[in-house]
Order: structure tokens, then C-alpha cells, then sequence
């Protein structure tokens, strides 16, 4: 093979970013599990955690799996079948009447 | 680069391994999402049987999410020492995962007994077929991750793990994180909105 591979991967984040991802990760874990327990919260748990653990999730994926930086072909495999997931999941709650417009 | 790297090349110039692995990913977002779907669905059609109010235990789930939260850092720093070529702190932290990985089942094991204990079986209501299949589905993933790691620190040990194989941790750390994420989503969904 003559041709040189390409390489679109950028260097992985240091140790200090991973450092202060897990205690970004457990403040927000505190703050749900603490949230739960407050009455005050309850009107607006759903909004409230369901934002907190999308936080989580994209702070995972972005940094411990490397997303953010890596190539956006990695992007697109794994975010359409997410996407696809997400609107089924929508769908079926609507569908079933578990939420209603 | 390594004759091996240059096998899995593609012509987009990344690694067949790694895309492979992204596309098991995306995959396993459809059984997760088929699976927490059918959950949200039949929430709270229960008729008999101990129902989420009644049965979930916060506290321990809130510990055993930080201990799967904590096993992702140490992946992530296992995927730093082989890169740097550090053998030792590789060994440390794979050796971390797997066992934190290893308590977070030991948590699912006593939960899981638990319940049962308290009435709530695969086939008792609707609650406990739905909870039963989607947090043991996650755990089977968990196990097969904790195997997983433990083959890396075999191959650690036998010499056959160093900065040029740093993708077969990756592969592991993506798998890994995954289940981490699953997790996320289910710590909120299953026992946060109840």
C-alpha cells in the first residue's frame, strides 16, 4: 500500500480532563439523587433530571468515548440509531398513551 | 505502523475495528431504546404485585450508579497508562474497572434478590417482567464487559499488551463507557421518575 493512510483522529483529552469529567459526573449524581428527595422538586423532577442525565450522557460519550475529538464518521454511526431510538421510544409513548399533546 | 494497523485500515483512514465497534454501538441503542421503550410503556399498568414506589431502593442504586460512574474514569485512565506504554498502571486500573464492574453486580445480585424476596418476580406483573428484562439485559452487558477486561489483564500479564495494542483497550473502554451510558439513562428513567 503506497498511498499514506489519513488519520482525522485527534489526540485523546489528558488525565486532568478525564479528572474533572468523574467530578462533574458524581456533582451531577448528587444533584439528582438530592432532587428526588426534595419535595420542592417534584413539580419539576421529570424536566429537571431527564436535563441532568442528558448532561451526563453527552459528558460521558464526549469525553470518556472520545466523540468530541475523534473522527465525525464515529459521530454519525453512533448518533443516527440513537436519533432512531430516541423518536421509537417518543413514538410509542405517545402511541400508547403514556404522554398526550 | 504495525502490519496489523495497516490490515485494518480503511480507505477512510480509520480503523475497521473501531468502526465495527461504533456500529455495534449504534445497535445496542436500539435494543436499550426497544427495550427501556417497552418499560415507559407498560409503567404503571401493573394490577398486582409490589409495584416501583413500593420496592426501588434509592440509596443503594444512587451508590452502585457511582461505582459504574467510577469504573469509567478507571478506563479511561487504563486507556492512558497503555498508550503511554506504562504497564503497571494499566494492570492498576483494568484491574479497577473489573472490579468495580464485578460490585456493581454484586449490587444488581442483591437487589435482584431482594425483590424476589419482597414478592416481585419475571412473571408476578408487568413492573417486574419489564425491570427484570431491561436492568438484567444491561447486567448481562456489564458481565460480559467484566470478562472482557479480565481477558486484557490475562493478555497484560502474558506480555502482549503494550502501546501498540492500545486499540484493543480502547474497543473495551467504548464497550465499556456504553453500558456506563445505558446505565445513565436507566438510573433516571427506572428509578428517578417513578
Amino acid at each position: 500500500m503506497s498511498e499514506q493512510p489519513q488519520h482525522h483522529e485527534q489526540a485523546h483529552p489528558g488525565v486532568g480532563t478525564y479528572l474533572t469529567v468523574a467530578g462533574v459526573l458524581t456533582v451531577i449524581t448528587l444533584v439528582e439523587v438530592g432532587a428526588f428527595y426534595v419535595p420542592a422538586f417534584q413539580g419539576w423532577l421529570a424536566p429537571v433530571l431527564l436535563t441532568l442525565s442528558a448532561t451526563k450522557f453527552v459528558l460521558v460519550v464526549g469525553f470518556f468515548m472520545h466523540l468530541k475529538t475523534d473522527h465525525h464518521l464515529f459521530r454519525v454511526i453512533f448518533a443516527a440509531p440513537l436519533l432512531i431510538a430516541v423518536a421509537v421510544a417518543v413514538a410509542l409513548l405517545f402511541l400508547f398513551g403514556v404522554v398526550a399533546l | 505502523m504495525t502490519h496489523a494497523e495497516a490490515t485494518h485500515r480503511t480507505s477512510t483512514g480509520l480503523d475497521s475495528r473501531k468502526i465495527g465497534m461504533w456500529t455495534f454501538i449504534g445497535s445496542e441503542c436500539l435494543l436499550f431504546g426497544s427495550l427501556i421503550s417497552t418499560y415507559l410503556v407498560y409503567h404503571g399498568k401493573s394490577v398486582a404485585g409490589p409495584t416501583t414506589r413500593e420496592i426501588l431502593n434509592i440509596p443503594l442504586t444512587s451508590i452502585s450508579t457511582f461505582v459504574l460512574l467510577m469504573s469509567s474514569l478507571a478506563m479511561v485512565l487504563a486507556l492512558a497508562a497503555v498508550t503511554r506504554g506504562d504497564t503497571l498502571w494499566t494492570r492498576v486500573w483494568l484491574a479497577t474497572t473489573a472490579a468495580l464492574g464485578s460490585v456493581f453486580l454484586g449490587f444488581q445480585v442483591y437487589e435482584f434478590t431482594a425483590f424476589v424476596h419482597e414478592g416481585l418476580t419475571l412473571q408476578v406483573n408487568l413492573f417486574g417482567s419489564t425491570f427484570f428484562v431491561l436492568t438484567g439485559t444491561h447486567g448481562a452487558h456489564v458481565a460480559v464487559g467484566v470478562l472482557w477486561l479480565l481477558s486484557l489483564l490475562v493478555r497484560s500479564f502474558q506480555g502482549k499488551l503494550g502501546p501498540e495494542k492500545a486499540l484493543n483497550v480502547e474497543l473495551a473502554g467504548l464497550y465499556w463507557h456504553f453500558v456506563d451510558v445505558v446505565w445513565i439513562v436507566i438510573f433516571t428513567v427506572v428509578y428517578l421518575l417513578q
